[in-house]
């Protein structure tokens, strides 16, 4: 199913407006091993459940923002700016 | 004809688990069914298929049904020539007409840059063997009358990859076929039965925990396509894939007037005409994840846009069926096959949208790695290691747009 996002700008668009960001995942430490670094790259938790996660407007305002959904369902639970948003969620990762 | 007709029972539907496999194969997909049936020249029959749906209800039913392996890498090239050789002769080795038809396939250019990595293409797959050349858009017309390839279209044609062993095959009897002969092997197919756990003692998976019991396990294979990553995870290894939806749909029957897989990367659409008359259309995924499998209004839009340039006496044809599937992409478009960090734990993942065409194949060399305990030097470019170190087999430029 197609869903709709809210762009926290410029409001409820349909989801071919915006670009996908993937999830939200952990920045490696400051001086990462290789093999660190490439884990940090490569490998995703794409968890079946809630997961946070970087949108784009890229049809409009072109702002990233933060959104969880439900990726059995598509639910979007909400979106945010970054600065403005909710604490994550059990179960989602954080950007540190 | 009698096998067309037939009212037995192609395969037990075995009441009970038992204790104890020698191989657990988790998914009863083509790639799975496969493993199991190729598992009997090897003499390893106490296996278990557990399924969670019925058979071939993932990506086995749900693809386009085109095999190819015109691929960019020698690895990917060598690799999917494999598969469809043993595809050409699976229908005498099951004894079961799969209907594969080797009409050939076509990758349009629509650029001078497409042109370039096309030959770039041609090139590989000819030093591995394989047939595929780089053809202009006279051959293309002659190849395809049907199609319109007039200059004055918004992706006008230059010229194609044309691939003549590529073609299209029955895949629901490919999934039957490989399951009847996995259950006269000896292999058990539990249809209905999800695995919920994996018991994982150190290095080693020792039980998996399903919705009708629990079992014992030798050697645990992981063949769950989209769902591999959540069966990954009950057994503690990390796969670099993300999920994602790919769909396809299906005309009403015409008369056959297409007998070549015609593909365009650049108008992001593949497109055959199966047996019964029904033109099959696929698209690309949806670039966000998820692991619902439904349908989008924007795709039928841009597939039936970009089909009717091409095939503009469609344009009264009706869509009878449109669906969605599941796709586990890996981040370098190459499959993830063989071992993981854990030592009974091998996994076919990473398929994105090319798994069907790799069944027979991933079957023979999985058996082979289950029974010598060592990776065949076919798939050894394809580890899951090879993303903890970077040494990545891009396929970018001859799957990211599918088939």
């Amino acid at each position: 199913m197609s869903f709709l996002l809210t762009c926290p700008n410029c409001g409820v668009r349909e989801v071919t407006d915006f670009g996908f960001g993937g999830e939200v995942s952990q920045r490696p430490t400051e001086r990462p091993t290789w093999r660190e670094l490439n884990t940090y790259n490569y490998f995703r938790r794409n968890v079946a459940g809630v997961q946070r996660e970087w949108w784009v407007h890229r049809s409009g305002c072109r702002a990233w923002f933060l959104a969880e959904r439900d990726t059995r369902t598509n639910e979007v639970l909400w979106t945010a700016l970054p600065n403005a948003a909710p604490s994550p969620s059990p179960g989602t990762a954080v950007a540190s | 004809m009698r096998d067309l007709f037939r009212k037995r029972r192609m395969w037990r539907r075995p009441t009970e688990l038992k204790s104890s496999y020698d191989v657990v194969v988790i998914g009863g997909g083509s790639h799975g069914l496969a493993t199991a049936h190729y598992l009997r020249e090897h003499g390893i029959t106490n296996v278990a298929v557990l399924e969670k749906s019925y058979i071939g209800s993932g990506a086995a039913g749900r693809n386009t049904t085109i095999l190819r392996s015109n691929y960019k890498t020698p690895e990917g090239a060598r690799f999917y020539d494999a598969s469809v050789k043993l595809y050409e002769g699976l229908s005498r080795e099951l004894d079961f007409n799969l209907l594969f038809s080797q009409c050939g396939h076509l990758t349009l250019a629509h650029s001078d840059r497409a042109m370039f990595v096309m030959a770039n293409r041609a090139e590989v797959n000819r030093l591995q063997g394989i047939d595929s050349r780089l053809i202009g858009p006279d051959e293309v017309k002659q190849l395809a009358p049907a199609m319109y390839v007039g200059p004055d279209t918004s992706y006008p044609i230059t010229g194609a990859l044309h691939h003549p062993p590529g073609g299209i095959i029955r895949h629901d009897a490919v999934v039957w076929g490989l399951a009847r002969s996995a259950d006269a092997g000896g292999a058990e197919i539990h249809p209905y039965t999800e695995v919920l756990g994996l018991d994982r003692s150190g290095d080693r998976i020792t039980g998996v925990r399903t919705s009708r019991g629990d079992v014992r396990a030798g050697v645990v294979l992981n063949c769950t396509a989209g769902w591999s990553t959540l069966l990954c995870d009950m057994a503690g290894v990390q796969l670099p894939i993300t999920t994602h939806i790919l769909q396809a749909c299906v005309t009403e029957p015409v008369k056959p007037f297409l007998d070549v897989v015609v593909v365009s990367s650049q108008m992001h659409i593949y497109i055959s005409q199966s047996d019964r008359g029904e033109f099959v259309m696929g698209s690309e995924i949806e670039p966000w994840t998820t692991y619902r499998t439904q349908g989008t209004l924007n795709f039928l839009q841009d597939l039936t846009r970009h089909t009717l340039e091409l095939f503009p006496q469609l344009e009264h044809a009706r869509i009878l069926r449109a669906w969605a599937g599941l796709c586990d992409l890996s981040p370098d478009y190459s499959p993830i096959l063989g071992r993981t960090e854990v030592e009974n734990f091998h996994v076919s993942a990473g398929w994105g949208t090319y798994g069907f065409k790799a069944a027979p194949i991933v079957g023979k060399t999985l058996a082979e790695l289950v029974a010598t305990d060592r990776t065949p030097e076919l798939i050894a470019p394809f580890a899951l290691e090879r993303f903890y170190r970077d040494d990545l087999v891009s396929e970018l430029a001859a799957a990211a747009v599918s088939h």
